[in-house]
């Protein structure tokens, strides 16, 4: 901090990166999606720590020059991004308010513990053309969707559709 | 650690692992805009930057223990085609859907099983990034199965290409278990497990796939060997004319 101010507290810095969209999805925050590892005073540097979600996602570039904007922005310019690989980002970490805001916003949130693990269980089940997982649809509710294809339109999400309502729509997969 | 095993031996193979990454990645994004559904498109697509994304981590890894001051895309644009560790399987032009899925199972049900051995791996650093790449694999794995089962046990049309792509490609895949004096000292050092000794976990997963796509596993066939070891096939020099041309063309480039 410049002129011997009294730098702003960890919670008060939390509350302000609790205000930076997530760039792909804007209507939920960087600490919703649970990247943000820790803020630290390190003397007189911020250091942010920051997981990525997936290892190619587009967004972590972005996501880093948003902190680094909106802290900039609140004064703050002696600041240091670390990446923290371990452990691996989980949707888990999503919070509870971040998963409300994702399906008001039309992304079924995920649904804990169902993770790929590769070892292609339930396989079966899922080639019969419906899902394994009960996934309602964010818009009218039904839980009669069905899974169209493991990848949506980012890596963090698969396609599903309401067999009701008939629209397409988004499942934040579990990771 | 790292500092008690030969770092050159270190460097050789994660630009094995690195290289795999990078060119099945490259492969795989040549079907965006071409796949025939938009959904498989994405789904692809995706897959690819899910590579990409591995492929920094492991060459970004490799420059740092090279130590030389290259980065990861100095490695991965600079390098000349026998500089390239890659095995032979992953730089296969990609043929039809049907060849460029039944080539992501061959290679997924590999790579799942050498990520699974590497989180326990005794350099830190690459334990964290085979942790975070094993989750994506699996999503990788449980598509690509999929497929190959639908697609084997399809219509005949489907099955004949599958069949057809399994034929083909098995020759490639047992490049993936072999191990020279590199593999040894990452071995005797932890870091890595024996090529070896993910086989058995391998034949299980493909027969067991296979078996459910009502395709013929090729049984024992001559195998080719020699990209870990930079004898490529022709192949590889295209995929690199295409994907470093920028950065030779107009060296250092950033937009």
């Amino acid at each position: 901090m410049q002129g011997g101010e009294e730098r702003p507290g960890i919670a008060e810095i939390r509350g302000w990166l609790s205000e930076v969209p997530d760039p792909e999805i804007p209507v939920i925050s960087l600490t919703d999606l649970g990247i943000i590892r820790d803020v630290a005073w390190q003397g007189e540097t911020l250091v942010v720590t920051v997981t990525p979600t997936y290892s190619g996602c587009p967004a972590t570039g972005v996501i880093n020059l948003d902190i680094e904007k909106a802290l900039r922005d609140r004064g703050i310019t002696d600041l240091r991004l670390e990446r923290q690989l371990s452990p691996p980002w989980t949707t888990d970490w999503i919070t509870a308010e971040g998963r409300e805001k994702l399906r008001a916003y039309g992304i079924a949130p995920p649904i804990d513990g169902t993770a790929a693990d590769g070892r292609l269980a339930g396989r079966i089940a899922r080639l019969s053309g419906t899902s394994n997982l009960t996934i309602a649809c964010p818009r009218c509710g039904s839980t009669q969707t069905r899974k169209v294809s493991q990848f949506g339109s980012t890596p963090c999400k698969a396609s599903y559709v309401c067999n009701d309502c008939l629209e397409p729509f988004d499942y934040f997969k579990c990771i | 650690m790292g500092s008690a095993v030969n770092q050159a031996a270190f460097f050789e193979w994660l630009c094995r692992i690195g290289d795999n990454c990078l060119i099945l990645g490259h492969r795989v994004s040549e079907w965006c805009g071409h796949s025939p559904v938009l959904e498989e498109d994405i789904a692809l697509a995706n897959q690819a930057l899910d590579l990409i994304g591995q492929t920094q981590f492991w060459l970004g890894l490799a420059a740092e223990v090279e130590g030389k001051g290259r980065t990861a895309d100095q490695l991965a644009y600079l390098r000349d085609a026998a500089a390239f560790r890659n095995v032979l399987l992953v730089e296969r032009p990609n043929g039809d859907f049907g060849n460029t899925l039944m080539r992501q199972f061959l290679f997924d049900a590999w790579h799942i099983e050498l990520l699974r051995a590497l989180e326990k791996s005794s350099d830190a650093r690459v334990a964290e990034i085979a942790a975070k790449a094993v989750k994506e694999v699996a999503y990788h794995l449980e598509r690509s199965a999929d497929l190959v089962i639908r697609l084997g046990d399809g219509t005949e049309e489907s099955r004949a290409r599958m069949q057809k792509a399994l034929d083909t490609l098995y020759p490639y895949t047992g490049e993936l278990f072999m191990a020279d004096a590199s593999d040894e000292a990452v071995v005797a050092a932890g870091i890595a497990p024996a090529p070896a000794s993910l086989k058995a976990a391998w034949d299980a997963t493909v027969s067991q796939v296979l078996a459910e796509s009502t395709l013929t596993h090729p049984g024992e066939t001559y195998q080719h060997k020699g990209g870990r070891k930079g004898v490529h096939s022709e192949h590889l020099g295209y995929i690199l004319a295409e994907m470093q041309f920028l950065q030779r063309a107009y060296p250092g480039a950033t937009w």
